[in-house]
């Protein structure tokens, strides 16, 4: 006997639907099937994740999703998330796996957070009239001016990243989403001259060409880690955690390990790719020294290498201490990070959120009088310009997306990319789904979403009197908050809305 | 109510600078009669003044000007004092009861060198000794407030129109190479004679007109090296920046320009690569130092006067030379009235620095 309700229905109207048959052709789950008796479509809710690719093709516009009403006797404590996940774990023994960030209502603090503008003492300004700029600089600065045996000064910074605007595309492994994917993002990433990031999987050769826009990973698994691996790209991110599942690895099952992506992991076809939790070469801070100093080493000191952390309960020491390290770049991802695959527990209920984890680290850093020894790039949900400029007034230099991203290129954020089977082409290797994203439309969409946000970044910062992003950086002047008790505004170091 | 310091107050002023490019003197009453002519710039609740080369005999000691708010307070500065520093001379500031200008705090002035023991056992630099107790003083010592600290030079300032402020400290009892005056009109009251301008640190002092939009960024970045933003004024954090790009990090007021107002980038890909380097390399390492929003300062040192406005010229200046004599103010009149006859007038471009230097 089945215990679980299904979480959605299929609504079809019967009248509108002219029995084409393509939503049975799109649905990876197999939800859809036509009855050749009575010569009608039918459906197996069981298996509909929610992810619109049906209703968004149909032709006629005779299908919705919605969730199902059948419901559980009122319980304020037991949801139906509680009650059906036991039943899953009584019927498999298993951990509960899933993907995608924390979906759960915990408070979001960027929606807690309201920008100024200029009014009568300073003028706001425009920008389709005046110079608006968003170019920003990432990795170490030089404090303390060098000046050769003359006395003149050295005009030569340290390694680091060029970013037209001060956003960059997050790691997402070759694997755990699709070649069509990988190749939208580092497209996208040179025509807007920003970065992407590997992630895990290593870099498949065709994307060398990408190299200058992109951000190499090193993770626990080393997957694809080689000498012409870490030259290829223009910094190197190890990867210390993740804000979805903070102290847990990863597992990409064997069966997505299909040719291109064993050759790119350099691992055999059809194994299980088995990144450990922690970093078996780094067990404390001084290892993780040695293995920054050895990727410069072996990069000759020409590439800024990023180390990324998720943000947990003591984030602000342990960036301090990554920080002194000798890493240029720490990026930081907060708990409602996205994920391929993710223990359902760990992903909602580990970590906390990032615009608390970067207001401390940076404020402990200048504290510390660090923190132009670093660059500091947040991620874990943001969401739209907004977000981001609300970051970067809190602090950090740049941000990380990968949802939005993500979503741009067609993720109706369904949550099941563990299953393998994304109908949008993007977390799948099965090479029908992948055809679905095609490059040349998703690097399009994605060069589209940033130049909006770009503009909409240079209209609230020209409201706020301000024309380049430099001065935007830490500026919590301009921040407000709104329905946060006095604990939660000190740690923003903001002003309660009013004040 | 908040006292400046608790509370940002943002203002609009009325800035005036002369110059003597020879050394030769410029009485005090100069500087009034200019800023003067822009009465209505100010709103009667700041007005003070910068001369430079006004204690001749001693030039080689520090002069502090201090507010005191009670004897409790002068008590514990000069405590501390005596325990850093060499005392030559003390004295009350000379003041003139004037109807116009009210509430004054104890206005102390001391001549002192750092002291030898003192000094050799921090293993600091003479000028960062000094800065670092001044800044210690101003965050530590509740009702002591060193509002000038440089040598061969001295900062008067109140609350009140700056004409009365002057007539108040009787300013034409000084005479000096160089004078800046400022005249304030901030947005709410603050009742406080150390928020007025110009705000001052070893011997650069600036007096402002504007209002900055990047003030948290610059006064984070700034702090982190051990500068305290006590006022929360723009003028404040900007005498910091010039403090550690001029003295700490030896950069020249034209570099430190084309650091604080930097050229946008759309004007650095058109310039030489040599330039562009240069320019690349201030706004990459010194980004957090860029002001944006409305400015124009006059940041007066030893032996030299900068005049500067905001990348986008957002407020008005003016600066008019003759042979022997400069002038920047933000308004012409307040030039005319003491030069009508000026060989050269002109409006410097937005984050264009106009530094002069005495002659030698
Ligand atoms: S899984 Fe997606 S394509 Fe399949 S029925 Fe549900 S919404 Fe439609
Ligand atoms: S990537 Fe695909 S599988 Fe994952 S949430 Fe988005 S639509 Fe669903």
């Amino acid at each position: 006997m089945e215990y679980l309700l299904n979480e959605y229905e299929v609504e079809r109207d019967d009248y509108r639907c002219i029995r084409c048959g393509v939503c049975a052709r799109q649905c990876a789950n197999g939800v859809h099937s036509l009855n050749e008796v009575t010569k009608r479509m039918e459906a197996d809710n069981s298996q509909c994740v929610n992810c619109h690719r049906c209703v968004s093709l149909c032709p006629s516009g005779a299908l919705k999703i919605v969730k199902n009403r059948h419901t559980f006797r009122d319980n304020a404590n037991w949801s139906r998330d509680n009650i059906t996940e036991i039943y899953k774990q009584a019927a498999t023994g298993g951990v509960l796996l899933s993907s995608m960030g924390n979906p759960k209502d915990y408070p979001g603090y960027f929606d807690r957070m309201l920008i100024n503008a200029s009014q009568v003492t300073n003028p706001s300004i425009d920008p389709l009239r005046e110079p608006m700029e968003t170019k920003t600089f990432l990795g170490k600065k030089i404090t303390d001016i060098v000046r050769d045996s003359e006395g003149r000064i050295v005009y030569k910074s340290k390694p680091g990243l060029e970013l037209s605007v001060p956003i960059m595309f997050s790691a997402m492994s070759y694997g755990s989403i699709s070649y069509n994917a990988h190749e939208s993002l580092a497209r996208a990433s040179r025509d807007l001259g920003i970065y992407y990031n590997t992630g895990e999987g290593g870099l498949h050769k065709d994307f060398y060409q990408y190299g200058a826009n992109t951000i190499v990973q090193v993770a626990s698994g080393r997957f694809g880690v080689h000498k012409d691996y870490l030259e290829a790209g223009a910094a190197i991110e190890i990867k210390m955690g993740q804000g979805a599942k903070p102290g847990i690895g990863g597992h990409l099952p064997g069966a997505k390990i299909i040719k291109d992506i064993s050759e790119t992991r350099m691992i055999p076809e059809g194994s299980d790719a088995i990144s450990p939790a922690p970093h078996h070469d780094i067990y404390s801070i001084e290892d993780l020294r040695q293995l920054v100093y050895s990727l410069k080493e072996a990069t000759n000191y020409k590439k800024p290498v990023i180390v990324k952390i998720a943000a947990v309960h003591n984030v602000a020491a342990i960036a301090s201490g990554v920080a002194r390290s000798g890493a240029d770049i720490i990026a930081i991802d907060g708990y409602r990070g996205g994920t391929g695959a993710a223990p359902t527990r760990i992903r909602d209920n580990v970590g906390i959120p990032i615009e608390l984890a970067l207001a401390s680290v940076d404020e402990r850093l200048r504290q510390e009088g660090i923190r132009e020894e670093v660059s500091i790039v947040v991620g874990g949900s943001i969401r739209s310009s907004a977000d981001i400029v609300k970051a970067i007034a809190l602090g950090a230099d740049a941000v990380y997306i990968a949802t939005s991203a993500l979503i741009a290129l067609g993720c109706h954020l369904c949550r099941n990319c563990q299953m393998g089977k994304c109908n949008w082409g993007i977390a799948t290797q099965d090479p029908e789904l992948v055809k679905r994203l095609n490059p040349n439309i998703g690097y399009k969409r994605l060069v589209n979403l940033i130049t909006a946000w770009k503009h909409e970044i240079e209209e609230m910062m020209g409201g706020m009197g301000i024309n380049s992003i430099e001065a935007l950086k830490g500026n919590r002047f301009m921040l407000r908050g709104i329905g946060l008790n006095q604990k939660e505004l000190d740690i923003l170091g903001i002003k309660h809305a009013g004040e | 109510m908040l006292r400046e310091g608790e509370v940002r107050i943002p203002s609009g002023c009325a800035i005036s600078g002369i110059f003597h490019k020879k050394g030769g003197n410029i009485n005090g009453s100069d500087i009034i009669k200019s800023i003067s002519v822009m009465h209505d710039r100010s709103n009667g609740l700041g007005g003070g003044f910068a001369g430079y080369g006004i204690y001749p005999e001693y030039k080689n000691y520090y002069a502090f000007h201090v507010f005191y708010d009670d004897k409790a307070s002068k008590a514990a500065c000069e405590l501390f004092l005596e325990d850093h520093f060499d005392i030559v001379n003390l004295s009350r500031i000379p003041t003139k009861k004037i109807d116009k200008i009210r509430n004054e705090p104890l206005i102390w002035r001391y001549f002192v060198a750092p002291l030898p023991t003192k000094l050799a056992s921090r293993q600091l630099d003479e000028r960062e000794y000094v800065a670092q107790c001044v800044i210690n003083v101003n965050s530590k010592i509740n009702g002591a407030y060193i509002f000038s600290s440089g040598k061969n030079m001295g900062i008067f300032k109140a609350v009140g129109f700056p004409e009365d402020v002057g007539e108040f400290y009787m300013l034409d009892n000084y005479e000096g190479y160089c004078w800046t005056g400022h005249g304030r009109y901030p947005t709410n009251t603050p009742g406080w004679w150390g928020g007025a301008h110009p705000f001052g640190i070893l011997d650069y002092s600036v007096v402002h007109n504007g209002e900055i939009s990047s003030y948290d960024a610059n006064r984070r970045y700034i702090e982190s090296y051990g500068y305290k933003c006590n006022l929360l004024t723009d003028t404040e954090v900007i005498s910091y920046i010039i403090d550690f790009l001029n003295r700490r990090q030896r950069l020249s007021f034209q570099d430190i320009a084309s650091i604080i107002a930097a050229p946008f980038w759309s004007t650095i890909s058109k310039l030489d690569e040599k330039l562009q380097q240069k320019l690349i390399y201030f706004r990459n390492n010194y980004a957090s130092l860029l002001i944006t929003g409305p400015f124009s300062i006059l940041v007066g040192s030893e032996g030299k006067l900068m005049a500067l406005n905001d990348r986008l010229k957002l407020r008005s200046m003016i600066v008019a030379e003759n042979d022997e004599m400069a002038y920047v103010a933000s308004e012409e009149c307040a030039i005319r009235i003491l030069e009508p006859q000026i060989n050269r007038l002109y409006a410097p471009r937005g984050g264009e620095a106009v530094v002069f230097s005495l002659e030698e």
